[in-house]
């Protein structure tokens, strides 16, 4: 396998002016026969499936949910991040990227942060004249606010609501072409398998999610859009439905997977109340701002918070990061809360909990202020758990947000196989080891409104594919394994659900590979998770039947790449020993307990080979060259 | 507690529907109700029998996919909730729910619950948009909009295209729907440029799709999960007269 990044030479703020210029053009009048398949409608997808038409090209556009509008980026609450400086605080593109490339901890590809940085800027126009309704000042200009710790005000937001807000903006402009032709809308149809011609990406069979049909597309590109892979865990802030399965097919395809174990961890969510627990809900970290985390100093102490006095009290963050406090960053503030119910000082019903205190800030500041910055979180908590905020403090836990890991890209955004893109979450993406707040947006549609169209263009004007026919053996062969996989889950006929063992494995990842990892536990869960597998292929129960609607059926299909992709994500949190970002080796550590990089060791991209199910798969690197980035050791004390 | 649930179920959208008897037990007041429904589905797969068919994505309510009749009521009457943030406490021990899915001629059943709602995509694509290609807009800020504007639109714009408001319709009117979609964009200069254009082909493609008249009951504002006022229909009745 051959990695080649391709990033453009030249200064760092030249290198994507330079490269749009050397770029070959492909002809107005050529663009509309050239096909392109897009997997996915969230931000990523349906901007560049509306951008992709806009331009000419004809677009044929698919996603698992009944309209492209649910896509789970609408979920996203805090905002999307924009050097314009709009605040004249001293923002700027350099300060963005290297914001981004220091948050990342030195893990991302400079020349990729960098214009991505570059790009926020149009995003911000780009969205304002589809109609989206970013806050405003009385002034009517935009307003910005601070966001996860940054220095600088350069977050867009619309209310609670930016995800989706932005996506109806994306989706909108989809719609557009929808109706003039355009673009192909297929709603509830799944990908299952990529489909190789020669070597290139030339197209996908789907299942039809409610006639149970099996169909193949073909194209000049593919290009997959299709989220991250968090639920890998079960439990995490993701919609229900997200899932590995599009990206896990290519890479078994020869997709090479970046950096799986990069996954993040959001330390302000809604606890686990019990078994039955299908999903954790995010709470904005804006609440960090004025709520104080602690647990009772004492083991086991099940006594009412009000009924703990200040003296048994302890403040863990406050004590262990004095300036930073109750803001220290997403993993620190998560590890240190897993440390508190690891010692058995958790608490709620699990013990699985701490509690974010608003006393003082209401003693402060009035119940009408806290009201006014967070009563739409302090009624969505009271929604969930029943219990009110203002009387007592909220219990939070963190939980499984965002994956960096993804398929490997080039800086043209196109993976190791020709002819196939993929873009937003689904990429090993701009973030490095870790990701700021508010910039998960920012990526997305940066490369789906003015990455893609641009490279894409670029690998049509010079290799001049030529799209096969859906009756090439390679579609009938990719049909087949997709009917005879369905036929051998729903042959099974066992004792034991999909969701059963999705949740077992979820909470071996948890355990194993969530947010503090090591070599023991790791290679524990290397273990178990092929015998999981295997029992999973041997006493499985899917009701139903495969040529109908059947919810058991698609969900089965992608617990079975979980079970394949556990062992990937295991398998390169081993593989890197060191600390850096998301990935906390707890054998490599200060003495503070911060993550400890090995620069020297580790200053590379893992991108995964696949060598068949039960063989492991070969580790290529590619290097990190860091030009104008100087790497520091951060510090949050 | 244990509650009977008398749920929908309809193989196919072209074979006939049944109310069937199901039983939950041991339901918790923490779950919520789409988590009530996943432990039955669990037991009847466990049974090898067929689950219950529902939408649901998000879980946290800004998606829009679930979308339950409950007790005859669009995502069970708790204010500004949609179903997948109804919780059991609201219920109690003992109680026989009714659980419907959306019924509408505009929206044909797909299986049990699940209904096709694609008509809501196809009265945006008649024009629920601004006709602005990628690239070349001025920069976000050389066109201030009064910020009383800009709450109004996003008071609109905070639909999540659901369809409780054609659920609860007696006439199955999607006049809310269609109505928050116009007044997001008519009321932000950039959507004026077009909004006579807009307001005609969204409020034709409405008629086409087979939704009924506005008879203004405000029924669709009641169980709407992200209380969309009422008011947006008059303002688009006047903005349709004026176009």
């Amino acid at each position: 396998m051959h990695l080649d990044a391709k990033p453009p030479s030249g200064p760092l703020d030249k290198k994507w002016e330079k490269h749009q210029l050397e770029m070959k053009l492909v002809n107005p009048a050529n663009k509309r026969r050239f096909d392109v398949i897009v997997v996915g409608s969230g931000l990523a997808g349906a901007s560049a499936a509306a951008t992709l038409a806009e331009l000419g090209y004809h677009v044929k556009c698919f996603c698992f949910q009944d309209s492209p509008r649910r896509a789970h980026s609408i979920a996203a609450q805090g905002g999307i991040n924009a050097a314009k400086n709009y605040q004249n605080d001293g923002d700027s593109v350099r300060r963005l990227f290297y914001d981004t490339i220091k948050g990342g901890d030195f893990r991302g590809r400079e020349a990729n942060t960098y214009r991505l940085a570059q790009l926020s800027v149009n995003i911000i126009d780009q969205c304002v004249a589809q109609g989206v309704p970013f806050a405003r000042e009385y002034g009517g200009l935009l307003t910005n606010r601070s966001f996860g710790g940054a220095q600088v005000s350069r977050t867009f937001y619309a209310r609670g609501q930016t995800g989706q807000q932005l996506l109806i903006g994306a989706y909108q402009a989809l719609s557009r072409q929808i109706g003039a032709g355009t673009v192909e809308m297929h709603p509830r149809t799944e990908m299952l398998e990529l489909v190789l011609v020669d070597g290139q990406a030339k197209g996908i069979v789907v299942r039809n999610l409610v006639t149970g049909e099996v169909s193949s597309h073909a194209a000049d590109a593919v290009v997959l859009a299709t989220g991250g892979y968090s639920n890998v865990f079960y439990l995490s802030t993701n919609a229900r439905g997200c899932n590995v399965t599009a990206t896990h097919r290519a890479y078994k395809k020869g997709a090479a997977f970046a950096n799986p174990c990069y996954t993040q961890i959001h330390p302000t969510c809604i606890p686990v109340s019990g078994d039955h627990q299908s999903k954790l809900t995010l709470m904005s970290e804006s609440l960090r701002n004025d709520g104080r985390v602690w647990v009772p100093k004492k083991k086991g102490d099940k006594r009412a918070p009000d009924q703990i006095p200040e003296a048994d009290r302890d403040y863990f963050l406050e004590r262990k990061y004095p300036s930073f406090g109750n803001l220290a960053p997403r993993d620190i503030s998560s590890r240190a809360a897993k440390e508190a119910c690891d010692e058995g000082r958790g608490v709620g019903p699990t013990g699985l909990g701490v509690y974010l205190d608003f006393a003082d800030a209401i003693q402060r500041l009035g119940e009408g202020t806290i009201r006014e910055r967070y009563g739409n979180l302090f009624d969505m908590y009271e929604t969930i758990t029943g219990e009110s905020a203002y009387q007592q403090p909220m219990r939070i836990f963190p939980a499984l947000h965002y994956t960096m890991g993804g398929l490997w890209v080039d800086y043209n955004l196109m993976s190791n196989i020709p002819g196939l893109f993929v873009v937003g979450e689904a990429n090993f993406s701009d973030h490095g080891a870790n990701r700021l707040g508010a910039s998960a947006l920012m990526q997305g549609l940066a490369d789906g409104y003015f990455i893609l169209p641009y490279t894409i263009g670029n690998y049509f004007a010079s290799t001049k594919p030529q799209k096969p026919s859906v009756s090439h053996p390679e579609f009938k062969k990719s049909e087949e394994n997709v009917r005879n996989q369905t036929k051998r889950l729903l042959s099974i006929k066992g004792k034991r659900t999909a969701t059963s063992f999705h949740r077992e494995l979820g909470k071996l990842l948890w355990d194993k590979c969530g947010m503090a990892r090591d070599e023991a536990g790791l290679k524990q869960a290397l273990k178990r998770i092929p015998e999981l597998r295997e029992e999973f292929w041997q006493n499985l129960t899917v009701p139903g039947d495969s040529g109908e609607f059947n919810q058991s059926l698609e969900y089965a299909g992608r617990v079975a790449d979980y079970m394949e992709f556990g062992e990937l994500l295991c398998t390169d949190a081993l593989t890197r020993r060191e600390s850096c970002g998301g990935h906390f080796r707890t054998e490599f550590q200060t003495e503070d307990g911060e993550a400890l990089r090995d620069d020297e060791a580790f200053s590379f991209v893992s991108a995964w080979e696949f060598k068949g199910v039960d063989q492991a798969p070969v580790l290529h690197k590619e290097p990190l060259v860091y030009e104008e980035v100087k790497m520091t050791q951060r510090s949050y004390k | 507690m244990n509650l009977t649930l008398k749920v929908w179920r309809q193989k196919s959208a072209n074979s006939p529907g049944r109310f069937q008897d199901h039983t939950a037990r041991n339901v918790m007041p923490d779950m919520s109700f789409l988590e009530m429904l996943d432990v039955v589905n669990e037991e009847l797969a466990e049974r090898g029998e067929e689950p219950i068919a529902f939408d649901s994505d998000c879980r946290e309510g800004i998606c829009g996919a679930c979308s339950l009749v409950i007790n005859g009521i669009p995502h069970g009457g708790n204010a500004g909730t949609a179903t997948c943030q109804l919780h059991m406490r609201h219920f109690h021990d003992g109680q026989t729910i009714t659980i419907e899915p959306w019924r509408a001629r505009a929206f044909p059943p797909v299986k049990d619950l699940v209904v096709d709602r694609s008509a809501f995509d196809r009265i945006i694509q008649s024009g629920g948009f601004v006709s602005v290609n990628t690239g070349g807009t001025p920069d976000a800020n050389a066109l201030p909009i009064p910020k009383v504007d800009q709450e109004l639109a996003m008071d609109a714009a905070a639909c999540i295209g659901c369809g409780a408001c054609v659920a609860a319709c007696k006439n199955a009117s999607a006049m809310l729907f269609v109505a928050a979609k116009v007044q997001h964009l008519a009321l932000l200069p950039q959507g004026k440029v077009e909004a006579n254009r807009r307001v005609l082909s969204m409020v034709e493609a409405m008629d086409a799709e087979g939704f009924g008249a506005c008879s203004v009951t405000g029924s669709c504002e009641a169980v709407c999960p992200k209380q969309i006022s009422l008011d947006f229909i008059s303002r688009m009745n006047r903005d349709y007269l004026k176009a």
